[in-house]
């Protein structure tokens, strides 16, 4: 297990990854990282390098240290199980005529 | 996932220019000659901050000054575009083709750029300051100038957030930072005066003649002290008092680097009139 982003202690100020919501109602949406000396800061930083095309409404930021990530080393094992399990995705019903709206 | 990004709706020096153009309309000479003054005050800081694209500490802090810049820009455009009007000059005339003594600006914001907390100090000076000014241009009977203060309010109002903020951190951060942001205060506050003056403002006759049209400065140094005051409060600065600079951009005197400052922004404009990419 590995926080993303870690660059051994040679950046003065932390990491942060930002995420946007481009509308009411939709999620916010991971959008990249950047350094920030706090997280005031860092929702400043976000809305400067993230938002200047209009993208968004809403952003979060959080400390990239606080990520706990999947190990892409694993990646085989991690995400092997679902592999041939087809039925896990409801594509072998057949729609009723009767019912609208599906 | 494919999201629509919009232009956002936004005033722009082109609608005002062919809005102008449509209603037969020019600025009356007085206004014109306060949104002059307004637009170099813009376009002149916008200038010293473009510098620190690619020098700032921070990739981030680029991007930052970079963003305030281009507002700044957009806010000069709209000024010179409407005050060209009277003297059927396009913003670029009035931008590239002025010597200094032509030029309108306060002398703040000519200002060297100096390290990172100058730049600060300053930018925390004039955003509070526009921030007060504009938030009053929006009530002004002259419906352009109030329509470019509404558009141009909001982003100073960012732009005053951000200068604060780092008020805030200089100020309680080291002892380096804390010194430097001292020592930029000391160095810049004396020009903070000229602001706020109502005499050299435009001169006397035209600053009557502008009543319900513009803001007279003098009315705002109040509320600019208090809201400043507090944020140095916070940051444990001490407020300067004592010099005062002389002053003068509003008559055409600049200080030392203008000149160069000029000579950078015009160069190419007057090598190769006309240019286009």
């Amino acid at each position: 297990m590995a926080s993303p982003g870690e660059s051994g202690g040679r950046e003065q100020w932390p990491l942060w990854e930002v995420f946007i919501r481009s509308a009411r109602g939709l999620s916010h949406v991971h959008a990249g990282s950047l350094h920030a000396p706090d997280a005031v800061m860092a929702v400043r930083n976000a809305r400067d390098v993230y938002t200047r095309r209009n993208e968004g409404v809403s952003v979060w930021v959080v400390p990239a240290a606080a990520i706990t990530a999947s190990d892409p080393d694993a990646r085989g094992a991690f995400f092997e199980s679902p592999q041939g399990k087809d039925y896990r995705h409801a594509t072998y019903y057949s729609e009723a005529d009767a019912v609208r709206h599906l | 996932m494919s999201q629509k990004i919009t232009m956002g709706a936004a005033l722009t020096p082109e609608k005002i220019a062919e809005q102008l153009a449509d209603g037969g309309a020019v600025a009356p000479a007085s206004v014109a000659e306060y949104a002059l003054r307004l637009g170099d005050d813009a376009l002149i800081l916008s200038q010293r901050l473009g510098w620190w694209i690619a020098r700032a500490p921070e990739i981030e802090e680029d991007i930052a000054l970079g963003n305030i810049a281009l507002d700044l820009i957009g806010h000069a455009r709209s000024f010179l575009t409407y005050a060209g009007s009277a003297w059927g000059k396009s913003e670029d005339d009035l931008a590239y083709f002025r010597d200094e003594p032509d030029w309108r600006c306060a002398q703040i914001f000519e200002l060297a750029n100096g390290d990172f907390a100058h730049t600060i100090v300053r930018q925390f000076a004039v955003s509070f300051f526009q921030f007060e000014l504009y938030s009053r241009l929006v009530d002004s009977s002259d419906p352009v100038l109030a329509a470019i203060a509404a558009k141009a309010v909001k982003e100073v109002d960012y732009h005053r957030d951000h200068s604060a903020q780092w008020m805030l951190r200089l100020g309680q951060g080291t002892e380096e930072s804390r010194r430097r942001v001292q020592v930029a205060l000391t160095d810049v506050w004396p020009y903070v005066d000229e602001l706020f003056r109502d005499d050299g403002l435009i001169d006397d006759v035209l600053i009557d003649d502008l009543d319900g049209v513009a803001v007279r400065p003098t009315t705002l140094r109040e509320p600019f002290d208090e809201l400043v005051g507090r944020v140095l409060g916070q940051a444990d600065l001490e407020v300067p008092t004592g010099a005062v600079a002389r002053g003068g951009g509003r008559d055409g005197v600049h200080t030392g680097g203008f000149g160069v400052l000029l000579a950078e922004m015009q160069v190419l404009a007057r090598q190769y009139p006309g240019a286009t990419w």
